[in-house]
């Protein structure tokens, strides 16, 4: 279980998290929606430790975050989860296997010798094959994303952050990811944080979708209760009105 | 009116004092990485073979020619004094080995793999892979910085040396075919008045370029931000810091070298 409370972050002037509070349960898939700029990349990041807050605590699994202060119990801490970044992020200058892998030598004791098998094993998981000894700059958008995927559950974490995982995907492989989400979610019976503003992909995985707006959690509830609330904030945002009380302007110079 | 004079004097100032405290507390981290975990010897081994083999036919090029130039340089100039080339062999020597080897190589080392390597690890930050290395149970520092270092400071020594002979031997080149010197006297010029610490001199200023071009990179490299520019800027920068560097570090060095008697 992850529990977030009252989490701020600025970076320089601009404020991000103005105390942000949020639960996630075990075993869920609580999708995390808003718009650009609103915090929720800052937001997953703050929870596996790459951005530090400035104020609030997270806890995961009772650990506190914020207590931890050495490099090696903050490694630890991140053990707990696997991180699949929006553009993959894989490691340009190692084959698809060893990105995959990558994490093993570092997380856990498995032997060399079963390092191929496993890459090969979690590639298949996500659907690829015969691809090991590719580079990544031979991969396309959607295979990079599995790849990532791939590698984000080599070392079998309890909890995967995704961080926008459709972005920059036709629709078709949009939903492929999807369905991968949701089988990896029941094969591997692992806690996820996904962010996204495809609204189409929120209510086909989620369990709950929390909307994130000005660095605070507004809502939180179920794809259904999502959908039928009455707080105009959300409804304007997964209706995707250009009216209504968050204002984006056309012309950004406006009044 | 005050807010406009003294606001960007004061942010720069900030900016400045930030980035050689972040510079320092870099350093400082890789020394504890260095003694807390195991050294990644195949990324260093990569490394070494990045900046000393590929670097080897430019640097070695370069210093023969600076040699020639050397050579050519003294040779007419003692013409010009004693009516006959005078202690070619010697000037080109000491020329060399204390100086224009280790500062040429260390110059050349730090356009070519320098620039490559703040690219690289700038790149890497952009596209997310350095904060991918955190969640992947390792650190940048341990990953990216150490092995760079490390084969700075194994490469960069023996770049420098074959540099003292090919700047030796493009001398002779000039020496022999251009003005006429023989072989034997061009070689005993140099036997007859260098010492092993004056090769040290120089050798042992190999080892504070090479820590120097190392840090400033990788700093500039991992500490990018914004995009395909900000790489761009990140890569100039760390040239143009690691040049100067080394040649502000060279008039250190030999300083303190002069005094502890190693000229």
């Amino acid at each position: 279980m992850i529990i977030a409370e009252s989490v701020k972050k600025s970076f320089g002037h601009r404020s991000v998290l103005r105390g942000a509070s949020l639960k996630v349960e075990t075993g869920e898939t609580l999708v995390i929606i808003g718009g650009s700029g609103t915090g929720k990349s800052t937001f997953i990041k703050t929870v596996i430790g790459l951005v530090k807050p400035d104020s609030g605590s997270i806890k995961v699994d009772g650990q506190d975050l914020t207590r931890i202060k050495t490099e090696e119990g903050l490694a630890a801490y991140r053990r707990n989860f696997g991180y699949l970044f929006q553009e993959g992020a894989l490691f340009d200058s190692l084959r698809v296997w060893e990105n995959v892998v990558f994490g093993l030598r570092y997380l856990t004791d498995t032997p060399f010798s079963q390092y191929r098998k496993i890459a090969t094993d979690k590639l298949a998981l996500v659907g690829l094959k015969d691809v090991e000894d590719l580079m990544p700059s031979e991969l396309s958008g959607g295979m990079k994303k599995r790849v990532a995927l791939a590698r984000a559950i080599a070392a079998e974490p309890s909890y995967i952050l995704y961080d926008e995982p459709t972005t920059g995907l036709d629709p078709i492989m949009s939903d492929v990811i999807n369905d991968l989400i949701m089988d990896l979610q029941k094969q591997l019976k692992v806690t996820s944080i996904v962010v996204s503003h495809d609204m189409k992909s929120a209510y086909k995985i989620a369990s709950r979708i929390a909307m994130i707006y000005e660095g605070k959690f507004i809502e939180v509830g179920t794809p259904e209760q999502i959908k039928t609330t009455s707080n105009p904030y959300v409804r304007q945002f997964v209706e995707g009105l250009s009216q209504g009380p968050i204002k984006m302007k056309i012309k950004e110079f406006e009044a | 009116m005050t807010e406009a004079i003294f606001g960007p004097v004061g942010r720069l100032v900030v900016e400045v004092v930030e980035g050689m405290g972040n510079f320092t507390l870099l350093i400082r981290s890789s020394f504890q990485w260095f003694f807390r975990a195991r050294v990644e010897w195949r990324q260093t081994l990569i490394q070494m073979l990045f900046i000393g083999l590929e670097s080897l036919p430019v640097t070695a090029m370069t210093t023969f020619f600076t040699g020639m130039v050397l050579a050519l340089q003294s040779g007419a100039s003692s013409k010009y004094f004693f009516n006959e080339p005078l202690f070619v062999g010697t000037v080109v020597a000491f020329s060399m080995v204390m100086e224009l080897s280790p500062v040429m190589t260390a110059l050349v080392v730090s356009g070519r793999a320098g620039a490559a390597i703040a690219a690289e690890l700038g790149t890497m930050k952009v596209t997310e892979q350095v904060d991918a290395l955190y969640t992947l149970g390792t650190d940048p520092v341990r990953y990216l910085v150490i092995p760079r270092v490390l084969a700075f400071l194994m490469v960069l020594p023996f770049l420098s040396v074959v540099s003292d002979f090919t700047g030796i031997f493009g001398g002779w080149v000039v020496a022999h075919a251009k003005l006429g010197i023989p072989t034997t006297v061009y070689w005993h010029d140099i036997v007859d008045n260098m010492e092993p610490r004056h090769f040290f001199h120089g050798f042992l200023k190999n080892y504070v370029f090479a820590f120097v071009i190392a840090f400033i990179c990788c700093y500039k490299g991992i500490t990018t931000s914004g995009g395909a520019q900000g790489v761009g800027r990140a890569t100039t920068n760390a040239v143009v810091y690691s040049m100067v560097a080394v040649l502000v570090m060279d008039y250190f060095v030999t300083a303190v070298l002069v005094a502890l008697g190693i000229p």
